[in-house]
């Protein structure tokens, strides 16, 4: 598998990279939880971290002029663990120069048809909302708590009003995690796109509609792969991002996070207009070996780590 | 009583919930690619034994269920509890009707069963996967018949009822599987 990959990319004209995945700094998603380290040196230590993705470095590369990038390495996330979790995992993430999102998503599917050796007959792409509509019948974009909590009462899943309350994000996560996904479980290979806006991430909001974002998530048999963005470029607009997400670790008691200022630094400089994406490298080889778990295609699993 | 984390969630974990103990059957980990994670949880109620699904919030913590089971062997019945020992402290429990309410009709005296604890106090008792009663009553057996196809229903000394195959007669040992509430073989005195 990962020899096909380098290929793909090598007839592509992507250059392969490696960036540290012990760094000063790390991402602010209150979401995600962080491995942190030290660094020796007396009397004080400096605090490293491991990387959850090596989005941050890649990016200053693309600043710094590098064209189309691709990295295969290990990531790590914290308090992950599960049949789809592990909390070191490898992680392929590539950026286009002057890709539209569009064009990455044929990508994508172009890469995963070679990878995968069932035949893939048909790719679905499908916008956020119009799954979310289709299999709930309710506007993910506008937040309703009277009509989500009827929504959850009426299928089984009331847990989300006590948990969910007045989070729109966190009802959108419940409900699509227990209702939408369970959906394309008969799809091969299924595309969202059009995340809403208050989940961008680090993805650019929609030109033409500020209610989604331009974030696509990428699904085999119902589990998601990977994650797509068209890049964030505004130094300013990340900032933000950043201190709204700093506000929110706080609200959760969280620690603050340190803005990773060399990767706010290489966004000032001009990052070029690019998409990428971050797709999970041992969930792809479960679902094209047909396992149903993690432990199948990882040799020593976090547990016997 | 320690709390647990759902990152320390596994089958088996006893825990509170509801003010009731529970076991954890299953655990999900779920989490949407950038997004909140949530522990989909399959629970069974010790004291009902009713199994629910719950969701928590990835990195909650609830409080563990001092549940633990023991080995004891059912000494006898003095109509309102039914008394247990463990064999070799003679430490002695009574249970009350809810917690043998499923078992009783399998109990036979001095046989060995598996005995819940909740807080030092019984919370269900188990019997053995087989135990061996005798046939109290059942239609007359028919001669000839060993096929063991059809059979009738028998009830035993401890007041199971049990289909068993017709030749079996009042009086026999016979050997039953307590999981099913199947009838396995008769038993050679």
């Amino acid at each position: 598998m990962l020899a096909t990959i380098r290929t793909f990319f090598a007839q592509k004209e992507v250059l392969e990279v490696e960036t540290p995945l012990l760094c000063s700094a790390t991402g602010t998603d209150p979401q995600l939880d962080f491995f942190a380290s030290f660094y020796r040196c007396k009397p004080k230590n400096k605090e490293m971290f491991l990387q959850t993705s090596p989005e941050f470095a890649m990016k200053r590369l693309l600043a710094a002029g590098s064209g189309s990038i691709f990295q295969i390495c290990k990531a790590f996330r914290n308090a992950e663990t599960g049949r789809f979790h592990n909390p070191e995992f490898s992680i392929l993430e590539w950026y286009r120069v002057g890709f539209s999102l569009d064009q990455l998503m044929d990508e994508v599917a172009e890469l995963l048809i070679k990878v995968n050796r069932q035949a893939i007959p048909n790719v679905q792409k499908i916008s956020y909302k119009d799954i979310f509509e289709q299999v709930t019948g309710l506007n993910p974009l506008v937040f309703c708590q009277q009509s989500y909590t009827e929504y959850a009462l009426k299928n089984g899943i009331k847990d989300a009003v006590s948990l969910c309350e007045t989070d729109h994000s966190m009802w959108l996560d419940f409900i699509f995690s227990y209702k939408v996904q369970p959906s394309l479980t008969g799809q091969m290979l299924c595309m969202v796109y059009g995340y809403p806006a208050i989940q961008s991430s680090l993805a650019r909001i929609n030109q033409q509609n500020s209610l989604v974002s331009d974030r696509f998530e990428v699904f085999i048999k119902g589990v998601e792969i990977g994650n797509g963005f068209f890049e964030l470029s505004d130094a300013v607009e990340q900032e933000q991002r950043f201190d709204l997400e700093n506000k929110a670790r706080k609200a959760k008691g969280l620690a603050v996070i340190k803005k990773d200022e060399k990767f706010l630094a290489a966004l000032r400089a001009g990052l070029p207009e690019c998409s990428g994406i971050a797709l999970g490298l041992d969930r792809l080889l479960m679902s094209v070996a047909d396992f149903d778990s993690l432990d199948d295609v990882i040799a020593f699993p976090f547990d016997r780590a | 009583m320690a709390r647990y984390s759902t990152n320390e969630f596994k089958a088996g974990l006893k825990i509170m919930l509801d003010q009731d103990p529970c076991a954890i059957i299953e655990n999900e980990f779920i989490k949407p690619g950038k997004g909140q994670a949530f522990n989909r949880v399959k629970i069974r109620n010790l004291k009902n034994g009713r199994v629910i699904e719950r969701t928590f919030k990835s990195g909650e913590s609830v409080e563990g269920a001092d549940v633990m089971d023991i080995e004891v062997q059912y000494l006898y019945n003095d109509g309102e509890f039914w008394h247990f020992m463990v064999p070799d402290t003679f430490e002695q429990y009574q249970a009350d009707s809810t917690a043998v309410e499923e078992v009783v009709k399998w109990l036979k005296e001095q046989d060995m069963c598996t005995m819940t604890l909740w807080n030092d106090s019984p919370l269900s008792v188990t019997p053995p996967n087989f135990v061996e009663l005798a046939v109290a009553e059942t239609d007359p057996g028919l001669k000839g018949d060993t096929s063991g196809g059809g059979g009738k229903p028998a009830t035993m000394e401890s007041g199971a009822v049990v289909r068993v195959p017709l030749f079996v007669q009042i009086g026999e040992m016979i050997r039953i599987d307590t999981r099913t509430g199947e009838y396995v073989s008769r038993v050679k005195e």
